[in-house]
């Protein structure tokens, strides 16, 4: 395995009065797709968010291509090479599809084939580019979500549920847009309930469980293990 | 050529560019198409509300950003020009000095007041805005030895911009050739060239990442944007605008004074203003002040004549009354927001 590019150790984080991190021990090799997965509420959106500085750690470290960013403001983080998509998408609806993507690459003019390559995975982009995003689907707003994330190159992409609530035939091409993202040699921290979706891109696995990292491994030894499944994250195996 | 002064931001309306080239016309040559003192003084007032209304979207409707403090940050600027006028005398270098005086102090207060509370939830810095709003308020009505107290101050601006100064004998189309008239076109091309570079700033990048600010302020920090920055910049540039109106009100008046320049009540003017025009976009800035203005000069002679006409109404006549005229600019108000919920300029482009 490569050197984690980036790397929590016992890092606790408080929303309000709850304690909902509690001890997040996590590393993240270069390139390749690691598998946050885990129940509803154990944490996984959290630890993005914490990692994004967001919501701040008050215990532990957040190390990133061995920097420590525990307390970098966010768009020091996102300026080094983060790209997030959020679990809301959180797209600028009163703007264009054009402006969404040009905001998003803060540091300069989108290259021309990247665009090209973007607009082929995700061809609404294409043909909504001068409408408000406030008008796409909600499928499309994911495109649009992640396309952002991808209209620079970044050292480390962490995703949120892409496909939660959307129809398998944006599920598929959001896959895909996925796979050849991995293809390039990206590094992407995926956070994502859609075991199908996860079996297909995941390299390596995390599973939470309240609060903490309570199980890594390879994505493929978790897919094959039914009873592991069931007792890791109450999933059964029909479903996958 | 026009669509990139304009900065691309089309009308996107054809009734709107109807109205706004209507408008444009009529401020353009407001002294021949409208004779006399008092259409003069309305058309001077438009062109400056139309830059203080639209320097306020820049905050409220661009940004998100809730001020109070707007009223300062315009008699700052009147009153710099007034300050100058009376200490360093009669001439243009005193209004170009107490102009760009009260830009930088209005925008160096607009920083202070940014950095110490854009960082924390929006009412915060509403309220503290309100608060340094009053203190001001309170302060240039107590130092009188400064700024004239209550009184406010006179003062005399250069001759060439006066009534008394005639650069050609004679009149054109029944409108003397005067200083007055220097004046009023002084005030149309600042407010005009004001107006098109606070356009120019909306749909530059900054006013881009403005808006995203606007609509989610975590997900355009996670994309990179320094929000606070952000915020305080497009804060500065708002208040150094709304100065500069200042500046050019009392270019105009000859005379501040707290009411004119810093009341409450010109706050909550330009809260309709924004709201009538439609927050989020600079034309409407120019709908809303013209709208406002119109109604706050002539409803009152308007109901006379109503009145006069109805007379052999019962009760109407009463209702008419021109000493009601504040009821019934309430009552527009609210049938206005109640009609175009999304401004004038909202209601035009959608229907377009």
């Amino acid at each position: 395995m490569s050197e984690p590019i980036l790397k929590l150790s016992g890092v606790h984080t408080n929303i309000a009065q709850y304690h909902i991190l509690q001890g997040v021990d996590l590393e993240v090799p270069s390139g390749g797709v690691t598998m946050l997965l885990g129940r509803n509420g154990v944490g996984k959106t959290t630890t993005l968010r914490t990692i994004m500085g967001l919501w701040r750690a008050h215990q532990g470290t957040i190390d990133f291509d061995g920097a420590d960013i525990t307390a970098t403001p966010t768009p020091a983080i996102a300026r080094r090479g983060v790209g997030f998509v959020p679990e809301d998408m959180g797209i600028f609806s009163d703007l264009s599809v054009e402006e969404n993507m040009i905001l998003a690459a803060a540091d300069g003019p989108i290259d021309k084939q990247r665009l090209d390559w973007l607009f082929t995975v995700f061809p609404p982009l294409r043909t909504f580019w001068k409408n408000p995003a406030g008008n796409l689907s909600g499928g499309q707003k994911q495109m649009l979500s992640i396309a952002r994330a991808m209209a620079q190159e970044r050292r480390l992409y962490l995703i949120d549920e892409p496909t939660k609530g959307l129809a398998p035939a944006i599920i598929g091409t959001l896959a895909g847009a996925l796979r050849d993202l991995k293809a390039q040699g990206a590094t992407i921290l995926l956070v994502e309930q859609n075991f199908a979706v996860a079996k297909a891109l995941g390299d390596s696995c995390a599973v939470m469980d309240d609060g903490r990292i309570v199980w890594t491994g390879a994505m493929v030894e978790l897919a094959e293990d039914a009873a592991l499944q069931e007792r890791l994250m109450g999933l059964s195996m029909e479903a996958a | 050529m026009l669509v990139n002064l304009l900065s691309g931001d089309r009308p996107r309306s054809r009734m709107l560019t109807l109205v706004l080239v209507a408008i444009l016309v009529g401020l353009a040559f407001a002294p021949f198409l409208f004779p006399g003192t008092r259409s003069l003084e309305t058309a001077a007032r438009i062109c400056i509300f139309i830059v203080l209304v639209a320097s306020y979207d820049l905050m409220l409707g661009y940004s998100g950003i809730v001020s109070f403090a707007h009223t300062m940050f315009f008699g700052i600027g009147a009153y710099g020009v007034a300050l100058a006028s009376t200490h360093m005398g009669r001439g243009f270098d005193a209004l170009l000095t107490g102009t760009v005086a009260g830009a930088l102090v209005a925008a160096l207060l607009a920083l202070i007041i940014g950095l110490f509370s854009l960082r924390v939830r929006a009412i915060f810095f509403a309220m503290i805005t309100l608060a340094v709003a009053s203190a001001v308020a309170v302060l240039v009505s107590q130092l009188s030895g400064l700024t004239g107290g209550e009184d406010g101050l006179n003062y005399r601006i250069p001759r060439a911009l006066t009534p008394a100064f005639k650069f050609a004998d004679g009149s054109f189309l029944g409108v003397r050739m005067n200083g007055k008239l220097l004046n009023y076109y002084l005030i149309f091309i600042a407010s005009f060239v004001l107006f098109l570079l606070l356009l120019r700033i909306v749909n530059s990048p900054f006013g881009r990442v403005l808006q995203a600010i606007r609509e989610n302020d975590f997900r355009a920090e996670s994309i990179g944007y320094r929000v606070v920055l952000y915020r305080t910049v497009a804060t500065c540039i708002s208040a150094a605008v709304a100065a500069i109106a200042g500046s050019l009100f009392a270019i105009w008046l000859r005379y501040v004074g707290p009411d004119t320049t810093l009341s409450f009540e010109i706050m909550i003017d330009i809260l309709l203003m924004v709201v009538i025009g439609g927050m989020g976009t600079m034309y409407g800035a120019v709908i809303g002040a013209t709208l406002f203005v119109i109604a706050q000069n002539y409803l009152q002679n308007l109901m006379g004549v109503a009145a006069e006409t109805v007379s052999a109404v019962p009760l109407l006549p009463d209702l008419l009354n021109p000493d009601r005229w504040l009821l019934w600019l309430g009552v527009l108000f609210v049938l206005s927001v109640y009609f175009f919920p999304s401004g004038v300029v909202g209601r035009l482009r959608g229907t377009s």
